[in-house]
This record gives structure tokens, sequence and C-alpha cells, in this order.
């Protein structure tokens, strides 16, 4: 029901102000920085743009970045249809409907950094489960610390363990709502499983998988906790990752001007990104 | 009473209620008829404080509420949808609204009870919602709106989630219902039937705006004008464009008949001749029964009743007709109209004749 | 098109039915004949969804057999018992244009392309959609989106039968009466075998040749619409058919006639022999104001425009009538007289009247 008094932003007053506190002010801080050099005393230089030149030319940024968008890009590719998958094969009704949707809620339920470690432990050669059964008993040479494609291969399998059941619970709540009658018209009409899935099941799935994919995107693309405590961006730079380099220029070397025009860059990436996906995602809903 | 003083609504572009005056007296039952989108649902909300009004004034019992919340308007609204809250039984349902204003106990027992009576609710004071049939449901919802003895009533189609006879029932029991209750009724239905079916008055709805308004059975003999007859018709009203020539009103297939009284002191020219289904038979109805003949298309048979939608020149026309009167569809059939049936309306659509 | 045989049908929802009350479907036998336009009325729950999956296939009986002509379809699944369907809420496959949506159930099975055009143009033509059909589907009113769905129903000329489970339920009462009268059409023309589910009256009677009524999963009358309004087997039918339904009057049965409080009434003929409560069924259109008849009280009039529905109290009992023309007002005596020829005893429940030759 559609409501035309003002007293809605009553009750969205209290988020603004801590949207004010905790987003604006301290971007506002950030965006202070990123046109001043510091060299510590709280002593301050105007700098102008330069940090944002420099930080845009810079090969070590340029490298991040496509580590970032492989990341995500692989991450998406692999959850979003998987998620798809599993929740089709779900039971729709019965005792199993519970166990399965807690078992799939389970991963999300651990925290980031215990994930990180978890998995650290697991992958290691002499002592962690995985680690242990692909060198020594599969006899395949699998050590993350030393190459950066097993590294690759053991954050993927990660965020893929760790974030597919977001994607699966929310593909199944837009299927179990479509009504039996689809269904039941497109046996009728003879539709292979194909059809039925291409022309029900992803249609009525569209707004779920929307905000699926939104959340994975923004997610993934400013990871930091997991990856940070299992490879710390190892070996080499090759899972450096753009918000672990952040830290690094930041609190590594202390560059806080280049480390502030290079949040707000990142920033207005993700911002482009996502408001492009979702105006392509939504575009054609009003006709 | 409800007054509506010019009020209007638009969101962004588009007008849902054009600038509309009406006053709906209390103690009467008031039907809004209307197709879906005509603008019902809008204006009840208007007078329910659901939406505020883009422009101007609703009185109710002579206080201006036109920006009162809903919970300051004394109002109760029953829905198309049964909204009850499913987890409390039918006593906790009808009690709530007493509950919220602060009713003492004894007193809350002693109206519950009474609009559960009244809706033949007692023996499911105990139970859930859920347990319920429909029209059970949809009594809770009415003797809540009963219990709490407001000001106005709003029923939005509060019969269209219900089988046929079920309908049937509860739509002969409403006007007693909320007879001497000291509330205004207000009544939202798209269906023409219902509304004679209820009477009172009834307020027609085309397009956000009233086309007419007045005595149920009132205006369906006397529709103002073009929009009326069409909106209370059901079947649709027959229509054609005529030549009036002095005392001769002529059809496009050449049909004529001679028009008598105000009819036949219009100006000449070309008007819309009305006509209902059920002055169209397949028989004659006396000496003045005018001849038509049209190319059968359909025909219905409801048991009591038979219909023929034929083909008349360009116009498509329906007859109903009491009994069972076999038609062959593709064939050509006589029909007769009866003159004393007719409306004329003026090429603006206003009633003339 | 085929004829549809439904033969000792029972079905129950629990997996051990112990009771007669533990099925949906009590025992249905059943010949509908090819290209025949059936309803099945009743109030919700009566079983006539139910029955309707189980002609569809989407579910299976307990027990019983379903013939399409002189072929067991009882275990085959939808798909390949070659019917069509359209559902109470219009499905429309969002992502096609119409065109696509009305050609679907043909490519499918893999119909050639031309024959799929000259179907899908004929079919538009006669649901009057032939301007929408490069419309995406998704953006149109509902009474289109239901157009749509009845035309991939009928879009097949080789179907068994077609079925409609209450079609209209979301279309408005003007577009209600078009899409009626349309589907009568469209039966007119095509021919097929066609069953219309419904729990309103006028729908039904108005579509079908022939209406089979149900209450509790049982079959209480099928008939013509005039056999159903005029001899309701039994009181059920007389009472759910007919708006206002039928007057069920108390009446004793003695000296070879029937009382009604204290008066004898003319039946249509000679009441057969029996025990149980028997009553008098006259319909309201068959109530006349008269001379001479039983005294009543007017108690109500409902001025419904065509006609007034006049209740009238006789002793305590409320009998109704639909008079046309001057009424008398609330509150008047008058005396009411029942057409004899129209008034019909019924012995629990059931006729048990003989109708005169």
């Amino acid at each position: 029901m559609k409501t035309q008094n003002q007293y809605g932003w009553y009750f969205v007053l209290p988020v603004l102000l801590l949207v004010a506190f905790n987003a604006l002010i301290p971007m506002m801080t950030v965006v202070n920085y990123s046109v001043q050099e510091t060299f510590g005393d709280n002593v301050f230089f105007w700098q102008g743009l330069d940090w944002f030149e420099q930080i845009l030319r810079s090969d070590r940024f340029h490298a991040a970045l496509g580590r970032q968008f492989l990341f995500t890009g692989l991450i998406l590719a692999i959850e979003i249809p998987l998620g798809i998958i599993i929740a089709l094969a779900m039971p729709r009704q019965g005792f199993w409907v519970p166990v399965c949707l807690v078992t799939m809620a389970l991963p999300m339920l651990i925290p980031w950094n215990v994930v990180g470690a978890m998995w650290n432990i697991f992958t290691l050669p002499e002592i962690g489960l995985l680690g242990y059964f692909m060198n020594n008993t599969l006899g395949i040479s699998y050590d993350m610390t030393q190459d950066p494609i097993a590294a690759w291969v053991t954050i993927v399998t990660m965020d893929v363990w760790h974030w597919t059941s977001l994607v699966v619970l929310l593909s199944y709540a837009g299927l179990v709502s479509i009504p039996d009658a689809y269904y039941q018209a497109a046996k009728i009409d003879g539709a292979s499983p194909w059809s039925v899935f291409r022309h029900i099941q992803l249609p009525k799935m569209k707004t779920v998988l929307t905000i699926a994919i939104l959340l994975r995107f923004m997610d993934s693309f400013n990871i930091y906790t997991e990856p940070f405590v299992l490879t710390g961006g190892g070996p080499g730079n090759s899972t450096t990752l753009l918000s672990i380099d952040l830290v690094k220029i930041a609190l590594g070397q202390f560059d806080l001007g280049p480390a502030a025009a290079m949040s707000l860059i990142y920033f207005a990436i993700t911002l482009l990104v996502s408001w492009l996906f979702y105006t392509l995602m939504t575009k054609d809903d009003g006709k | 009473m409800i007054e509506l003083r010019d009020i209007s609504k638009k969101i962004g572009q588009i007008i849902h209620i054009k600038p509309t005056s009406l006053t709906l007296q209390t103690g009467h039952f008031n039907v809004l008829l209307g197709e879906t989108g005509s603008g019902k649902t809008s204006l009840i909300k208007l007078m329910a404080g659901l939406d505020l009004a883009a422009s101007g004034q609703i009185l109710i019992n002579g206080q201006d509420v036109t920006k009162l919340s809903p919970q300051k308007r004394n109002i109760s609204l029953v829905h198309q949808f049964f909204v009850n809250y499913p987890h409390m039984t039918v006593f906790d349902n009808i009690a709530s609204p007493l509950r919220v204003a602060g009713m003492a106990k004894s007193e809350i027992q002693g109206r519950v009870e009474e609009a559960a009576d009244i809706l033949q609710l007692r023996p499911m004071l105990n139970r859930r919602p859920q347990e319920l049939s429909g029209g059970q449901q949809q009594r809770t919802a009415l003797a809540r709106a009963i219990a709490k003895e407001s000001q106005a009533v709003f029923l939005d189609e509060p019969l269209a989630n219900l089988d046929y006879k079920l309908r049937e029932e509860l739509r002969e029991q409403l006007p007693e219902l909320f007879a001497g209750r000291g509330a205004v009724v207000i009544y939202a239905t798209s269906e023409p039937e219902e509304a004679l079916l209820l009477g009172g008055e009834t307020a027609l709805m085309h397009d956000g705006h009233v086309a007419q308004f007045g005595p149920t059975a009132e205006i369906y003999r006397k529709p103002a004008n073009l929009t009326s007859a069409r909106v209370f018709s059901d079947p649709p009203i027959n229509s054609a464009t005529i030549q009036k020539n002095g005392a001769q009103a002529s059809l496009p297939t050449g049909v004529s008949w001679p028009l008598d009284g105000q009819a036949a002191a219009l100006p000449d020219g070309a008007y819309t001749v009305a006509v209902r289904p059920h002055h169209v038979t397949p028989a004659s109805q006396g000496a003045q029964a005018v001849e038509l003949t049209g190319q059968v298309q359909v025909t219905e048979l409801s048991g009591s009743e038979s219909s023929a939608h034929f083909l008349m020149g360009t116009d498509n026309w329906v007859s109903l007709a009491h009994g069972v009167h076999p038609y062959e569809v593709g064939e050509d059939h006589a029909f007769w109209m009866d003159p004393a049936h007719c409306y004329y309306f003026a090429p603006d659509g206003k009633l003339v004749a | 098109m085929a004829q549809i045989t439904l033969s000792n049908l029972r079905h129950s929802y629990s997996a051990t039915p112990k009771t007669r009350d533990d099925y949906a479907l009590k025992e249905i036998d059943l010949t509908w004949e090819d290209g025949g336009a059936y309803a099945l009325l009743g109030p919700s729950g009566c079983g006539k969804s139910t029955l309707l999956n189980i002609i569809s296939g989407l579910l299976n009986p307990s027990e019983g057999r379903i013939l399409f002509d002189d072929t067991d379809v009882t275990s085959l699944p939808p798909d390949q018992r070659n019917i069509a369907q359209v559902f109470q809420f219009p499905v429309i496959y969002d992502t096609m244009t119409v065109y696509d949506n009305l050609a679907f159930p043909l490519r499918n099975r893999g119909v050639a392309a031309a024959k799929v055009d000259a179907r899908v143009t004929e079919i538009a033509d006669m649901l009057e959609v032939t301007d929408m059909l490069g419309l995406r589907a998704a953006g149109l009113s509902p009474d289109n989106k239901q157009k749509i769905s009845m035309g991939r129903g009928l879009v097949r000329d080789d179907v068994n039968v077609v079925m409609f489970d209450e079609p209209l339920t979301v279309i408005d009462p003007h577009l209600k009466w078009k899409l009626r009268s349309k589907l009568k059409e469209l039966h007119q023309r095509v021919r097929a075998t066609m069953i219309y589910v419904t729990h309103d009256q006028t729908e039904a009677l108005t579509f079908a040749d022939q209406v089979v009524v149900m209450q509790d999963g049982e079959i209480v009358q099928m008939g013509t619409p005039v056999d159903l309004f005029e001899r309701p087997q039994h009181t059920f039918v007389g009472h759910f058919i007919g708006s206002p339904g039928m007057n069920i009057l108390p009446c004793d049965l003695r000296d070879g006639g029937a009382f009604f409080q204290g008066e004898q009434v003319a039946l249509e003929g000679p009441a057969s022999q029996g025990d149980g409560e028997t009553q008098i069924g006259i319909r309201p259109e068959f109530v006349s104001i008269a001379d001479q008849g039983l005294d009543a009280t007017i108690t109500k009039v409902a001025d419904v425009g065509r006609h007034n529905v006049v209740e009238a109290r006789v002793g305590d009992i409320e009998v109704k009538a639909i008079l046309e023309g001057d009424t008398p007002v609330k509150g008047s005596s008058v005396k009411l007289a029942f057409r004899p020829d129209q008034t019909r005893l019924y012995r629990d429940g059931w006729i048990a009247t003989e109708a005169a030759s």
C-alpha cells in the first residue's frame, strides 16, 4: 500500500544519522587525506589531484585491479550457476527441506577470519587434511605458499565454499514462490526441462538473482580478511587483491595520501559496476 | 456523514481521482460501482486516510480529517483478501481494535459476543482464522468492523474472493448488519448486479470521477449520461447511433420507429440510443415493439434465461430473455425492442430523453 | 478430440483411506461425448479441482480408470495425454512475445514452422489479439494475459480435451462477459471437447451444454442447464443453481397430498412411496401473487432493476419470489401461489415426484 504522507522520514532518520557517522564522516576524512601529503605529526601539505594521477598510472594498481576482477569474475562464474543448480536440486517439501537449509546456512555463520584460518590449516602440506592428502596420498604437489596457481585455486575454492549457499538460499526462495500452475501448464504444453528452466524458473528468479549477483560482486570485490589470513597476498604478489594492496600502502608504508586516493578510486569502481549492472538488469521491468 | 469537497489525487503525472465532491449519509449503504482502475479503491484510501489527497477537503461528521492519519479517523476497513491476525483466536481478532482503544475487559466481552452473534461466529470464537472457511474468515473481519462501532465502515470488494453461493448469502445480510449502527457504510464493487442487490445509494465511478450518484434503483432506471448507462449495466447495455428526423428515429440498418414525448421534441440530428439487453427479446412485447434483425453470433442459456449476441449492421447487441429460446448460430433472427425502455443520449453523452 | 470416460474413479489424498470420508472423490462414473461443452460446478472443496487434475494427469487416482476414446490413459503423464489446460491465474511465459507464447505448445511438439504460423495467426484472430502478437507477454493486462493462456490451450488442433480451471476469477465483470462469450463462440467454432470448472453457476450454465454438479466428492446431478434449473434431482442442486436458489420448504405428506403450513400444495405429479423427511421445492421464478393461495406477509422487497426479489413469510417460513411489474410493499398481506407443474417434492433431499407428462 502506497502512502503519501511524510511520516516515513522520521523512521529513516536514525539510519541516516548512523550512515552519516559511520560512512559519510570517515569518507570525508579520506577525501581530505587524498588531496594532501603528510609526514606525520599532523602536518599536511596540499597536493591536489596528484595522488589520483599517480595511482591511476601505477602498474602496481593495474595489476591489483586485474587480479581483483579475475577473482570476482571467477567466483561469480562458479557460485551463481552452482548456486542455481543446488537450489534446483533441493527438495521443495518434506523433512529434508529444513535439513538442507540449515546445512546450507552453516558456512555463512562462520566468522571470516576463522574461515581463513580453517582453510590455512586445512591446506598445510604436512598436517592439513587436504594438503596431506593431495601431496602424500595422491602425489600431486600442492602448496599454496609456494605455488601461485595453488594459492588461487585455494582462495577461489574457499570463497565458493563460504558463499555459494547465499546464492542457493536466494535462488531457492525465488523457486518456491513460483505457483504450481506454471509447472503444470509447462507439463501440459509439453515443455522440455530446459524450457521450464529457461522460460519459467530463470525469469521468476531474476529479481533474487540480481540481488545475489550484486551482493556477491560487492562482497568479493571488497574481500580482505579471508585471503589475508590464508595467503597474506602471496606467494609474491600473486594473490594481492586490491584491498590487501591498499592496506599494505596505508598501514605498511604509511602512505596515507595515495592510500586515500586509491580507496576513493576503489569505491568509485565498485559503485559504478554495481550501478551499471543493476540498471541493466532492471531496465525492462517497467514494460 | 462523509463529505468530500473537490477531493483529488495524483501520483506523479497520473491522475487517480479527478476533483470529486460527494456527500455520503450516516446510516446509508453507499455503493461505489466501477471497473477495476476506475478509482473506487483510490477514493476509499483517501477517505480512510491511507492516502493523502492532492487537493480538497474530507469531513467525517463535520470534522475536517483531510490531514488526519487513519487511526485518528475512527473508521473500519474490510478488504477483498481475508485480513485477520493469524496468531490470534477469532475472539482476539474481533477484540483487537477495542483493546487498542483501551476499553474495559467486561465491555469488550459484551461487544465481541454481540458482533459474533450477528455474524454467527459464536461457536468459532476460540479458533484461529486458518481453521475457518473463507466465508467465516471474512465474517471475522466484518465482526471486527461491527464491534469497533466506527463512524465509517469501508468494504472494499469484501465478497470478491468467496464462492458464488457464499457471496449471495453474505451479500443479503450485509445491509441488515450495518442498519441502525450509526455508521456510514461504503461498499466498493465492480459488479452492477451486486449494487442492485445491495440497494441503498450508488456512486458510479469511471476513469477517476463519479459519473452519477443517487438511490441505486433510481440511477439504474435513469442514467444521467452514456457513461453511467454503460457502467451500470451487466450484460453491457446495447447502443447504436440513430438519426432523428421529425418524429422518426432510424438506425443505420434502416430500421425506424416513431418517437414521442421528450424524444420527439429534440432537434433533428444524430443521437445514441441505448437499451438494456432484457428489453430486447426474441418475442414481440406489444404493438409498440420495434423489430430488429441480426445475425446471431453466440448464444448462452442459463437455465432460466436465454441470451443471444447478434450483429446488427456494425453493432454488437445482446438480447436476454426469460425461458428457453432456440437460436441458430450464424442465422438471422428477429428481435423486438421496446421503445418505451430506450434511452437517448446527445453526442456529448448527456441523457436527453 | 475424444470421448472421455471416467470409470469407478476414486481418489484419496491419504495413503491409507479407511472411511468413505477419507476420499476426496467418491466413486465417479461419467462419459463425456466428443466435442461437447461440459462444466463441473460445485462449492470450494467439492472435489472438482481434484477431478480436473486427474483428467489432466497431474494427479493419479487411487482407484479407477480414465479412457480417452478406447485408450486407457490412467497412468500416462500430462504431456502424453494430448490435452490443454487454462488455469485460474494467467500462466504466461514472461520472456516470450505473445506470438511465441501461442506457438510454444506447437513448437514443443515439433510442428512445422509454416503450420505453427498458420495456427497462431488463426487463434490470434479468433481472440482478437492479432495486434499484440509482437509484444512481450509480461506487459499485458490480466484479461489479455488470460486470453493468451486460453489461446495456448486452443492452438493445438489435435488435443483430446481443453480444460478450464475457473479461468475468469481474476477478470472484471464487463470483460468476464466478453471473455465468456468469446469462449462460447470458440467452442461453437472449433468444436473441441471442453471442460470448464467453476463455482459460479452463471459461468457454468452459460458455457456448458451439460453441467455436472458436485458436492462432497460426489456427482449430485448431470444435466442440461434447463434440467438443472427446472428439475433439480436434489435440493442441493436446487439451492446451488439459481439466484436466489430454490425455496426448500418443509412439508407433511398425508391423505395423498403435500401440506405446507397446514395448506395443501399441488405437486407436479404423484409422489413416490417411502419414509423420510419431505420438502417442497419451488423456484422463486414460479412463485406469484394471486387471489387465492397461501397467506403471507411481505418482509422484504429488493428492486434489482429487471425485477423485484420479494421475501414473504408464510407462518414462520421465508419464501422468496421473483416478481415483475407492480409489487406489494413491505408489510402487506398477500396470497402466494406456486405454479403446480414446477412444484416438486423431495424426500431426504432427493426428488420424489414424477413429472406430469
